[in-house]
């Protein structure tokens, strides 16, 4: 860009749409009434008025170094955030504008300068018309306007990358300013794409791979279009037959092709630089001999005119050759381009003499996939999000091309090995296997989590504070660790004679959701457990990434619920001879199952709590009801009228009776693995797919094939009855089936919509189930008496809404965690839904809801 | 909630007076309103040869829960399952402790204006508790009454019949006998060492605690054998009681939410340890050594990852060669405490910007710690389950990096050495492995192969012969090779191109 010319009328000053636009003029030239004229007003940030705010008057020149501490603070944050930003302040001196210049390259962004011109006695007649600028002195403006003529010439030479300059008044007045899209920005396009990895001359493998997406002549019969991620020339065969293909595309529109190393240093060479002619550029110089000189013309052209990465697709997709961090994209600066053709090396060489590049991938937790080559690789693997698409057909590996929005693999074997390779291929994405943990920054501290079914959940610090103690400290490795489960709501409370829960209110309320067929569930009397069950070793090394175990059995903390892991194995074990025998590796066509259980008996884990808790309030209370009777006998043997109180101890004795006989129903006693019961109620997930929505009645079907094929004795079934919430009859069978079960001394009941995730007419999530507890049950949660008619009146005073809400948030986050475990997204993603339901069940709700 | 007091006569000085010294009538039954529940005194006897008075405090738990308490949010009372199902309205807890006073605080004070010559003088008395909270057992309970003048019988309860193999219950059924005794120092005994045996979990304690154990224990308790148990148990009831209110509940949830007891999954500070204990010798040359490695190894920044209650950190401030320490641990409790001990609120500010506490997880990367001289972990690794392990590895050494790295361990050769240790026994409930010096040293050195460091090994403590010492210390230093790893983005182009693939 040259200083724009004079026109006679209404001069058109281009602004890119992501820029750092500084105004340049002396006081009382018209900035703020041109910025204001041009731009919205949260675009601009002036100096006066961040005088005023550190120091209440806009004109306190003593102010003016904290002013211009918090003008750059506010034109960095909006930077950062990708937001144009007009700096109104005189950047009359060359100081001023360099640290604007440097905060543009700081941000990536171009720095563009609009030079206000205007004489010195209109500024001054104009200060003067202010109450608050009325006193400035004459000289003031004259340096201004001194220093602002000293600077016109040399604005470009200061990085400006554009520069307007308004002479007059007139000239001012009259000017328009249009904003222009980065060169980079093609998020207006939506393809569908095909992107193509690094080529380097192998065109008759590029014919091949072309011909295979289905594009006839460079061109596709669906509108297709070919992105080329670069390095289309060097090392192999006919590096002129793939620039002369790429470019017809590119010029017919039928393809977009960002530069690669190898384009970028041939087109140096082309220009007469200087350059050495290893890595495969000496073979490129003399395939191109053969070539036209109106070729090698065109050639130097295209590379010339080269943008380094694209953002495509809504911004949902980036291509660029070397990858890219997501601060850089759509961002133009030097940095930005070197990233995009070379990488981020570490300034290490490996043994090969290759330099070491920095593993930027697996810090990328941008939501657009970066799709890129430059590093060949055995296999394209999606890592966080990105994918290196070099697979080495120049090496003798293969041409692939990545369908999107499809996420579709596509390749053809190469020919032959054209070049022999400096090192041998091998994959540099890091995934699991070595243990390479996940970033405290995915997890810690006040977070939201975005989720497909409940929008944005956020989560507090405090819980994020305890969620990582307990993940930290006790957990399994996250790579096991892909769902916890959500907490449930109870039923709205009874107000039936004795009862405090009823299924009758659950079944009212999903009646109201307009949910009309519901399943009733047996709950069961143990522990929360989450089975992780591979098929075998291989699959878990696979799928999760570890060497060792099979698969995992967790708390719903994620702990393991065996200190012995040869225990946890034995049951996995178990279950995965079940599944083998009952066909379901092959129905469900996976190599692992996630499944949600029940593992029992209660006692089994929490024998600590049963003792220091349960027992001892069943210890002390039988302790003390003998003597207290007894005394009480005694005074009314001796005719002391007590008999109130004695009555009312006899019945205290009893609930305490009944408590004890309520806990001890959870107890039995094990060894080793005899007695231990594992009762899975849900298949939550399998390779590619979420088993969240699958309807129950088809869920429990899956279920009691897995039960009825195990030999072991270890799996249990889970007994339920389904009900029409409209149908009177079939209510009252469902309480019934509850009050038989729960007199028997059963734990009660879940009721879930028989449809698993379902919403409201108004379009919200209902609950995913709901629990009805018997009523013997809820005096091991409410403690012995809580059934005395006074006790149950205040005790009916509870409030569920937020026990309500944190139950759908948790749900949310649960179904995010499995819809992001079968999108295959990466770890830090899961982890981030699964850490959040941990944090979630730190918030302060009734605990005994 | 329930004790009996009974005492024998003599026509001449008849069992019954006892009404007289309680100020409660033995033909009545007699009910008070305490702030806990309604408390009954009635005799079950009452002749001249013998007569007994209970006391029998009727808990109303659910309105015990009620009280006190802010709301949680949703109007949810803001606590812990622990407190709903809980003894208090069964066993002979500090509520009936302060019935005892509220409802024979005169008989107390020893104080009977109808009898005032028998306030004064011993009498025959057994005192039955059924249900007695005692932490510290049996034996416990004998300690504290039997120099006190009391024939004691302290029988455990069973936790439950129907499964022996669960054990004793923390209750026991006690009968105290004794000639020796005022009614109003048995009473005062009562006041005291009821609370002082029972669990140190409670919410409801008042504010003038130490007045009140001053009268209670007037008399007795300054020449009690172990006054120094019931004054810091009686009276730290009353910090836990601060501590529960004040402390987030977030991990109690997340304990409740697994049916875990709280105690299970908060012990990375070790309960008792707040107060200022003198440490022992291994720790001090633990400490020592480190400061004397990283001295040598000439770092000025330095993180203490795991730093627990900061004794280290606390160290480290007191040499300025340290120009920056960083505490970091998982644990919000052991922060807490160590900012306490650091007295980081009242420190000067020059003090205070040599050093940072927050919470950090060796489970992930962290790019905070990033860039450091030095790293310390003393008696951290063996906090983490095996299989987690290599993370901790990453973590450091591959992604913070300090060019010195001390890791500290248990030699578990060491432990016969130990004579409180039963064999077989780890050092610490939360150690999840303790290494031979031959394990550590292969996983030392496996680790400084892969990251690029050199690693030699020290031993800290008395080296013995045959076992080695009782902590194993390996200091890493990374190798000047790899020292050059930090992200350089200003080569130039052509350099770069030269060794692109």
């Amino acid at each position: 860009m040259s200083e724009t010319t004079q026109a006679p009328q209404g001069r058109v000053l281009p602004v890119t749409d992501l820029s750092l636009v500084v105004l340049v003029g002396a006081s009382g030239s018209g900035k703020s009434t041109f910025a204001r004229r041009h731009f919205k007003p949260t675009e601009v940030i002036s100096s006066d008025f961040c005088r005023g705010l550190v120091s209440d008057d806009e004109n306190d020149q003593s102010a003016t170094r904290d002013a211009f501490d918090v003008l750059h603070y506010i034109a960095g944050k909006r930077l950062a955030a990708g937001r144009c930003t007009v700096v109104d302040a005189t950047s009359v001196q060359q100081d001023a504008r360099r640290q604007l210049i440097d905060l543009a390259k700081r941000y990536d962004v171009l720095p563009i300068a609009i030079v206000l011109d205007v004489p010195e006695e209109v500024c001054a007649e104009r200060n003067a018309a202010r109450t608050d600028r009325a006193d400035m002195p004459r000289r003031v403006i004259q340096r201004h306007i001194r220093e602002l003529r000293r600077s016109v010439r040399q604005l470009e030479r200061e990085g400006f990358r554009k520069v307007h300059v308004l002479r007059g008044v007139e000239d001012v007045e009259n000017a328009t300013v249009v904003t222009e899209k980065r060169f980079n920005d093609l998020t207006h396009l939506t393809g569908p794409f095909d992107i193509v990895g690094d080529i380097h001359g192998c065109a008759s493998e590029l014919e091949t791979l072309l011909g295979k997406l289905g594009y006839v002549d460079g061109a596709h019969p669906d509108g297709r279009t070919a992105v080329f991620v670069g390095d289309l020339v060097d090392r192999g065969p006919d590096s002129p037959g793939v620039l002369r293909r790429v470019m017809s595309m590119v010029k017919s529109g039928n393809a977009l092709c960002v530069p690669g190393n190898h384009e970028n240093k041939y087109g140096r060479y082309l220009k007469g630089r200087k350059v050495q002619h290893t890595h495969g550029l000496a073979e490129t110089i003399e395939q191109m001999e053969g070539e036209s000189e109106e070729f090698r013309a065109e050639v130097r052209e295209f590379i010339d005119g080269l943008v380094s990465h694209y953002v495509l697709d809504g911004g949902r997709l980036v291509v660029c050759h070397a990858g890219l961090p997501e601060k850089y994209h759509g961002r133009t600066s030097g940095r930005v381009r070197s990233h995009a053709l070379y990488g981020d090396t570490t300034g290490e060489t490996d043994e090969f003499g290759l330099p070491v590049r920095y593993p930027w991938a697996e810090d990328y937790r941008g939501r657009a996939a970066v799709v890129y080559g430059h590093t060949p690789v055995p296999e394209a693997t999606w890592l966080n999000n990105t994918i290196c698409l070099d697979t080495g057909a120049v090496f003798g590996g293969k041409l692939t091309a990545l369908r999107w929005p499809e996420r579709e693999l596509v390749d053809v074997p190469a020919e032959k090995v054209w070049y022999e390779p400096a090192r041998p291929l091998r994959s540099e994405a890091p995934g699991g296997h070595d243990g390479r943990p996940l970033d405290l920054a995915d997890v810690h501290g006040r977070r939201v989590v975005e989720t497909r079914h409940q929008g944005r959940v956020s989560i507090r610090e405090e819980n994020a504070a305890a969620a990582l103690e307990v993940m930290s400290r006790f957990a399994v490795d996250p790579r096991l660790l892909p769902y916890l489960p959500p907490t449930m709501a109870p039923t709205a409370t009874s107000h039936i004679e004795g009862y405090l829960e009823h299924p009758a209110e659950a079944f009212a309320q999903y009646a109201q959701d307009g949910v009309e067929r519901v399943v009733c569930e047996e709950k069961h009397m143990g522990s929360r457990a989450v089975a992780l069950v591979c098929r075998d070793a291989e699959a878990a090394r696979k799928r999760f990434g570890v060497d060792g175990p099979t698969g995992s059995l967790n708390t719903r903390t994620g702990r393991p619920f065996f200190d012995d892991e040869s225990v946890t194995e034995t049951i996995l074990e178990r279950v995965r001879a079940a599944a083998g025998e009952a066909g379901l590796w092959d129905d469900l066509e996976t190599d692992w199952l996630l499944l949600d259980a029940e593992l029992m008996p209660w006692s089994l884990k929490a024998s600590g709590l049963l003792r220091s808790q349960y027992a001892a309030v069943g210890a002390a209370s039988g302790a003390a009801f003998p003597g207290a009777l007894a005394a009480l006998e005694g005074a009314a043997a001796r005719g002391v009228d007590v008999s109130d109180l004695l009555a009312r101890q006899r019945e205290r004795a009893s609930d305490a009776a009944a408590f004890t006989e309520a806990y001890r129903r959870y107890c039995w006693t094990t060894d080793g693995l005899d007695g231990v019961r594992l009762a899975p109620f849900q298949i939550l997930a399998v390779q590619g797919r979420s088993l969240a929505a699958l309807p129950h009645d088809e869920q429990l079907a899956l279920l009691d094939r897995l039960v009825e094929h195990d030999g072991s004795g270890l799996l249990q079934t889970t007994r339920r009855l389904y009900v029409d919430t409209g149908d009177p009859e079939s209510v009252r069978a469902g309480v019934d089936w509850w009050l038989e079960m729960t007199g028997r001394g059963g734990e009660g009941m879940v009721v879930k919509p028989l449809g698993a995730v379902v919403r409201s007419g108004e379009g919200r999530l209902v609950q995913p189930g709901i629990k009805c507890r018997g009523r013997e049950y809820l005096r091991i949660i409410y403690g012995p008496e809580y059934t005395r008619p006074d006790n149950l009146d205040r005790l009916r005073k509870r409030f569920l809404n937020h026990k309500r809400s944190l139950a759908i948030r948790e749900y949310a986050l649960g179904l995010e965690a499995l819809d992001r475990l079968a999108e295959g997204e990466p770890l830090w993603r899961v982890h981030e839904a699964v850490f959040g339901v941990l944090a979630l069940e730190s918030e302060p709700v009734d605990p005994r809801l | 909630m329930f004790l009996t007091i009974t005492t024998t006569g003599t026509p001449e000085r008849p069992a019954t007076d006892l009404g007289y010294l309680l100020h409660k009538h033995p033909e009545k039954s007699q009910a008070f309103s305490t702030s806990y529940g309604k408390a009954h005194v009635l005799y079950p006897e009452a002749d001249a040869e013998r007569c007994a008075a209970a006391l029998l405090l009727e808990v109303d738990a659910v309105a015990l829960v009620r009280r006190g308490k802010g709301k949680g949010r949703g109007g949810a009372p803001d606590a812990a399952l622990a407190q709903y199902v809980n003894d208090r309205p069964y066993a002979a807890s500090s509520l009936l402790a302060v019935a005892l006073s509220a409802v024979f605080s005169s008989a107390m004070r020893g104080v009977c204006n109808a009898r005032p010559e028998r306030a004064a003088q011993p009498l025959p008395l057994r005192i039955e508790v059924p249900a007695l909270p005692a932490r510290g057992g049996p034996e416990l309970v004998r300690r504290l009454f039997e120099p006190l003048g009391w024939a004691v019988t302290a029988e455990p309860v069973p936790l439950d019949v129907r499964f022996p193999e669960w054990g004793d219950s923390r209750y026991v059924r006690l009968v105290l006998e004794s000639e020796a005794l005022t009614l109003a120092e048995a009473l005062r005994h009562l006041y005291v060492l009821l609370p002082v045996l029972d669990d140190a979990k409670h919410y409801w304690v008042s504010s003038d605690e130490v007045d009140k154990l001053l009268r209670a224990g007037e008399g007795w308790l300054p020449d009690h054998p172990e006054q120094k148990l019931i004054t810091s148990r009686y009276l730290s009831r009353r910090w836990s009681l601060t501590r529960e209110a004040m402390e987030r509940l977030e991990l109690v949830r997340l304990a409740e939410a697994d049916d875990s007891e709280v105690e299970d999954i908060d012990n990375a500070v070790e309960a008792e340890s707040e107060v200022e204990e003198k440490p022992t010798p291994l720790a001090v040359q633990r400490r020592d050594a480190i400061i004397a490695a990283l001295k040598a190894s000439g770092a000025a920044r330095v993180l203490d990852l795991g730093c627990g209650q900061g004794q280290l950190v606390q160290a480290l401030l007191k040499d300025p060669a340290f120009t920056e320490i960083v505490g970091v641990d998982v644990s919000m409790r052991a922060l807490t405490i160590a900012g306490r001990r650091l007295k980081l609120d009242r420190m000067g500010e020059r003090q205070a910007s040599r050093v940072k506490l927050f919470q950090g997880s060796l489970a992930y990367t962290d790019n905070r710690l990033k860039g450091y001289d030095a790293a310390v972990l003393s008696e951290v690794i063996e906090h983490l389950d095996l299989p987690r392990l290599p993370a901790l590895e990453y973590a450091v050494f591959g992604s913070a990096r300090p060019r010195t790295v001390l890791v500290t361990t248990p030699n578990v050769e060491y432990n016969v050495r130990w004579e409180s240790l039963p064999a077989g026994h780890v050092r610490h409930g939360d150690h999840r492995f303790e290494w031979t010096r031959d394990e550590f040293r292969a996983w030392a050195t496996a680790v400084a192969e892969r990251h690029g460091y050199g690693v030699q090994f020290v031993p800290v403590g008395p080296d013995d012969p045959e076992v080695g010492p009782p902590t194993q210390m390996a200091i890493f230093e990374m190798n000047t090779a790899d020292m050059n790893t930090g992200t350089q983005n200003n080569l130039n182009d052509e350099k770069k191109e030269a060794k692109a693939a």
